[in-house]
């Protein structure tokens, strides 16, 4: 028996490294979790999409659980994930803050004039910097951010209902029985 | 499959193209445009296939080549860069992978590898020079030259 | 109609393959000699339904058949009538056709070039090959159908990648593909040795020369792939250590052990339970990259749109083939017997201490391909494992790998005399310690002790080899002679030796290239000259330019070195019509000992343009290596001792085919 044992060690190996392939087939390489889960959002000073003279700060934020949205208009799968956003928002269940990413002002405005305007307050960070701050890289990415500030998920890719029940919603619920 | 390629490209778009190449970055020290370069070279891009910040043409990765080039011109260094991005984007962004308790694997492992190498290869040495001498059986050595009967240079040709 | 031919064509392979794998293994164990024959005519008709099936994928792209989904997606009218050849293997489901129809030419071969083998051997070999192709077909007709239809038809198709729209690119695959394939011979060689309880020196020398075959198509095919690398990306490198790149260099390093290691089984009769499972190895890597590269569990430059379906396929051949093989190993290994005894200091010793450390390093390259999926898989986080990693890996393991090569070449077999090898690496150590210390001195790299290392090796290697071939020439005297003494070498010893001096020669393009390259990024308007070690180049402008299915800015430059004109250098910057991503076409004046080479970056506005120059000495040297090594393989192939044993056929089958199992029980 011990010597096979010898001879065994490269299918052992070859045991190992299968069963990281297999559970890698079910892992997404590409998406890149958020080191700042359990930190509070950056500082920024920004206007709003609607007025270039209305600054926002971080915490004019606080006081409620929200939902941090980076759009852009030039962004193929914030249109599809939009019409979601409108429900969510008309449903009331979340406040959804808008982080407008990189994007004209006009172009913006016109969007959410024609698709509905899901956000309570969207802010415009023309040069991308916040998003940085953020650790955005690609749109749209949701961020849920609690009462004080303190982000809790995030989410790349375009928001379904079926995540926001399934997920966000359970968080949320939670969040705001704390706090 | 063609659905597939469609939700692929829906789930992340990504900034368009933009003009923008490491031409634009000038330092009076060039030892610090060295670093620079050097610096963009280990950084992964976040939103491109498999390419370093200071490849891709990326709209993100030209925001933070000018993120990084600012923090370098304001004195700021390696370190500093280094923790700026990681505390954004995680240690996914560094081609070159931190030392520290959880990469200790990735940088330890490979000398574990070695040792083991060397270990197998002093076993067999050591086997080797005991066993006794087990000569291609004259049988072997029979079929073989019948088989591949070479005319002249049956010799050993790498003396 | 003529689609659905090739679809049919590739269920009749799948049918073929199946009575392949089957009856010529139950013919070698119930003795029926017809049913062991028939392995060869399995194997032929393999092909050719294969090659029709593949002629006809190809016509669907020289014909525009957009209602071939695959043509769809790949083919153009506007593309070039060369890559629309080659767009046939441009993408997954193509690329599987031209593996399994070069599985398929493979097991051709051997049924031709295997008149010395005994039936029992070759009817297992073929066996093991139809399994492996069993499985590529299946792969193809249930998860990857390049004949799939597509209603309604469009009207033009989705074009070649146009990163792909290369020569180099165009037969890189091929190439790279017949050596992966390759390796499945000297599998199929040991698992039907395995089999049948005969491993011996006569089976080393059957394997040898398919896979010393296999490697030079692999040697050929990365240095082709990093050769299209270098000029095509247009950021100047040659390697970057992704895991497609990993994925072929893998093979190679195992396929390189397993070559060195199959010398001394033939010649030793030593190292045989782990010649075989190098030749599992190789072949397992071969199979573990093409899983990589489809499946999506990495993210890589130019991996294959991946599919998690596709994933779970290739995993599961993955543990049949190599799970197989593997308990096969373990059941039978422990009774193969041990070969010959030999000394320390013997070049056994030597060949072995090389086949580890090439062994190692591909077990350090696969760990830092893997890092990545562990880390996310046991949730340690989101890493990446980079060439800053790799490069150190390999600074760690090669100038091992140099020593032991310049000594081993030259030590004997089961045992070299210390005092003699001393005496005659005497010179070699001393030279090439001087010219690694002289490269130390100011006005070369001023004291970068990787420039010493590196070329103190490679001057080692290169000295090493050339004291060797001198007592080899030393014999006779005379120029009648020294013929003679050239002619005993043989060509397998010139092949080694060729090989190895690529080695050497690869050894110091990266060396230089790494540590005396310069690169530039600049601003220019027409007019403007930049400077770049010792050459100006004087920017004139750029134009508008129509290419057959892109359209193209061209710039142009005047290089000039101390007045004196050089080259006309003429970079692209261009935008195909269907896929609109901008790509680069560098534009390279070649030469020996450097390389100059500028890339188009964007405009800027006012005329103006950013560039990219660059000076790259000795980088040729790079893939010059890389050819002088296959070129070597080349030469071993052609021995006499495999030509002769081409003739001596009928005679041979007679003898051994009757033989009984010497070694191995």
């Amino acid at each position: 028996m011990n010597r096979y044992l010898r001879y065994s060690i490269p299918l052992f190996i070859f045991a190992i490294i299968a069963a990281f392939l297999f559970k890698g087939l079910g892992l997404n390489p590409r998406e890149i979790p958020s080191p700042l889960i359990g930190k509070p959002i950056p500082e920024f000073s920004l206007p709003t999409v609607e007025n270039a003279e209305t600054i926002v700060n971080k915490v004019d934020l606080n006081g409620k659980v929200y939902l941090l949205n980076v759009w852009a208009t030039w962004c193929v799968s914030c249109r599809a994930e939009h019409e979601t956003l409108v429900r969510l928002s008309r449903s009331g269940k979340v406040d959804i803050v808008g982080l407008n990413w990189k994007d004209e002002r006009d172009k913006a405005q016109a969007w959410l004039r024609q698709l509905g305007d899901p956000y309570t307050i969207n802010i415009f960070d023309k040069k991308g910097r916040t998003a940085i701050d953020l650790g955005v890289y690609g749109a749209p990415e949701t961020f849920l951010v609690d009462s004080k500030g303190i982000i809790h998920y995030k989410h790349a890719g375009p928001m379904t209902m079926t995540l926001f029940n399934e997920t966000l919603l359970p968080m949320i619920e939670d969040l705001k029985h704390k706090g | 499959m063609r659905v597939f390629f469609l939700t692929l490209l829906l789930i992340v778009s990504l900034p368009s193209l933009n003009a923008a190449t490491l031409a634009e970055y000038s330092f009076e020290n060039p030892s610090q445009g060295e670093d620079f370069r050097a610096i963009i070279e280990e950084m992964r891009c976040l939103v491109c296939q498999n390419e370093s910040l200071a490849g891709s043409n990326a709209e993100l990765a030209v925001d933070l080549r000018n993120e990084i080039y600012d923090m370098m011109k304001q004195g700021q260094n390696k370190d500093e860069i280094i923790e700026f991005m990681v505390s954004r984007y995680g240690d996914f962004v560094l081609y070159n992978p931190p030392l520290k308790p959880t990469t200790y694997a990735i940088w330890f492992g490979p000398l574990i590898v070695f040792l083991i190498g060397s270990v197998v290869l002093f076993r067999i040495l050591k086997r080797k020079s005991r066993t006794q001498e087990t000569e291609l059986s004259a049988e072997e050595q029979q079929r073989l030259n019948n088989l591949l009967k070479q005319s002249t240079d049956n010799r050993d040709v790498n003396q | 109609m003529i689609p659905e031919l090739g679809h049919f064509a590739l269920i009749l392979s799948l049918c073929l393959a199946v009575t392949q794998a089957v009856v010529p293994l139950v013919g070698s164990y119930t003795r029926t000699t017809s049913w062991m024959a028939a392995s060869r005519t399995l194997a032929w008709g393999q092909f050719v339904f294969l090659s029709i099936s593949l002629i006809i994928l190809t016509n669907a792209f020289l014909a525009n058949d957009f209602s071939v989904i695959y043509v769809a997606q790949h083919g153009n009218t506007k593309l070039p009538d060369m890559y629309k050849i080659s767009a046939v293997w441009g993408a997954h489901e193509g690329s599987l056709l031209l593996w399994a129809f070069l599985l398929a030419a493979w097991s051709v071969a051997i049924a031709s070039f295997s008149r010395n083998l005994p039936l029992e051997m070759v009817s297992r070999v073929l066996s093991v090959m139809g399994m492996i192709s069993i499985g590529f077909l299946l792969f193809m007709l249930l998860t990857s159908n390049p004949f799939d239809r597509t209603f309604p038809v469009p009207f033009e198709g989705g074009e070649l990648n146009p990163m792909l729209q290369d020569l180099g690119l165009a037969i890189h695959p091929p190439m790279l593909y017949m050596g992966y394939v390759g390796f499945s011979v000297a599998f199929a060689f040991a698992i039907a040795a395995l089999l049948g309880g005969r491993l011996d020196a006569s089976w080393a020398r059957w394997s040898r020369p398919w896979t010393t075959v296999a490697w030079v198509f692999l040697t050929l095919g990365i240095v082709l792939g990093s050769w299209w690398a270098y000029y095509e990306l247009g950021w100047g490198g040659w390697w970057f250590w992704d895991p497609v790149e990993n994925a072929s260099f893998l093979p190679w390093l195992v396929g390189t052990a397993l070559i060195h290691s199959l010398a001394v089984t033939e010649k030793r009769g030593a190292f045989k339970s782990w010649t075989v499972l190098l030749a599992i190895s190789a072949f397992s890597l071969s199979l573990l990259g093409t899983f990589l590269v489809r499946s999506g569990v990495l993210t890589s430059v130019h991996s294959f749109a991946s599919d998690p379906a596709r994933g779970v396929f290739i995993l599961i051949f993955l543990l049949v083939v190599i799970g197989g093989s593997l308990l096969l190993y373990t059941w039978r290994a422990p009774y193969i017997s041990g070969g010959g005894r030999f000394d320390l200091i013997s070049r056994e010793t030597f060949l072995l201490g090389n086949n580890l450390l090439l062994s190692v390093f591909a077990a350090l390259v696969l760990l830092g391909t893997l890092a990545p999926l562990i880390y996310d898989a046991l949730e340690l986080g989101k890493i990446s494992v980079g060439f800053p990693w790799f490069n150190k890996m390999f600074l760690l393991t090669t100038p091992f790998l140099a020593l032991l090569m310049g000594i081993g070449s030259l030590s004997r077999w089961k045992h070299a005399e210390p005092s003699l090898l001393v005496k005659q690496l005497r010179v070699a150590f001393v030279i090439s310690l001087l010219f690694g210390l002289l490269s130390l001195l100011p006005v070369f790299s001023g004291g970068n002790w990787l420039v010493g290392l590196g070329m103190g090796l490679a001057m080692w290697v290169a000295t090493a080899h050339l004291v060797n071939l001198r007592d080899r020439l030393k014999h006779k005297h005379g120029f009648a002679g020294f013929w003679v003494d050239f002619k005993s070498g043989g060509r397998s010893y010139y092949g080694m030796l060729l090989a190895h001096l690529g080695v050497a020669v690869f050894i110091v393009g990266i060396t230089m290239v790494s540590n005396f390259g310069y690169e530039n990024d600049v601003r220019m308007s027409p007019g403007d000259v930049s400077e770049i070690a010792g050459h100006e180049f004087l920017f004139e402008g750029v134009n508008q330019i129509a290419g057959p299915n892109y359209n193209a800015n061209r710039g142009r430059f005047q290089v000039t070195k101390d007045g004196e004109h050089i080259a006309t250098l003429e970079p692209e910057k261009r935008t195909y019509f269907v896929q609109t991503r901008p790509m680069t076409e560098a534009a390279i004046d070649w030469g020996f000992t450097r390389d100059l080479y500028v890339s188009l970056g964007e405009p800027l506005g006012g005329g103006d343009w950013s560039l990219r120059l660059y000076y790259k000495p000795y980088v040729r040297w790079i893939w010059l290596g890389g050819v002088l090594m296959g070129l070597g393989g080349i030469l071993a192939i052609t021995d006499r001792r495999y030509r002769t044993a081409r003739v001596r056929s009928a005679e041979a089958v007679n003898t051994a085919g009757v033989a009984p199992a010497v070694s191995g029980r």
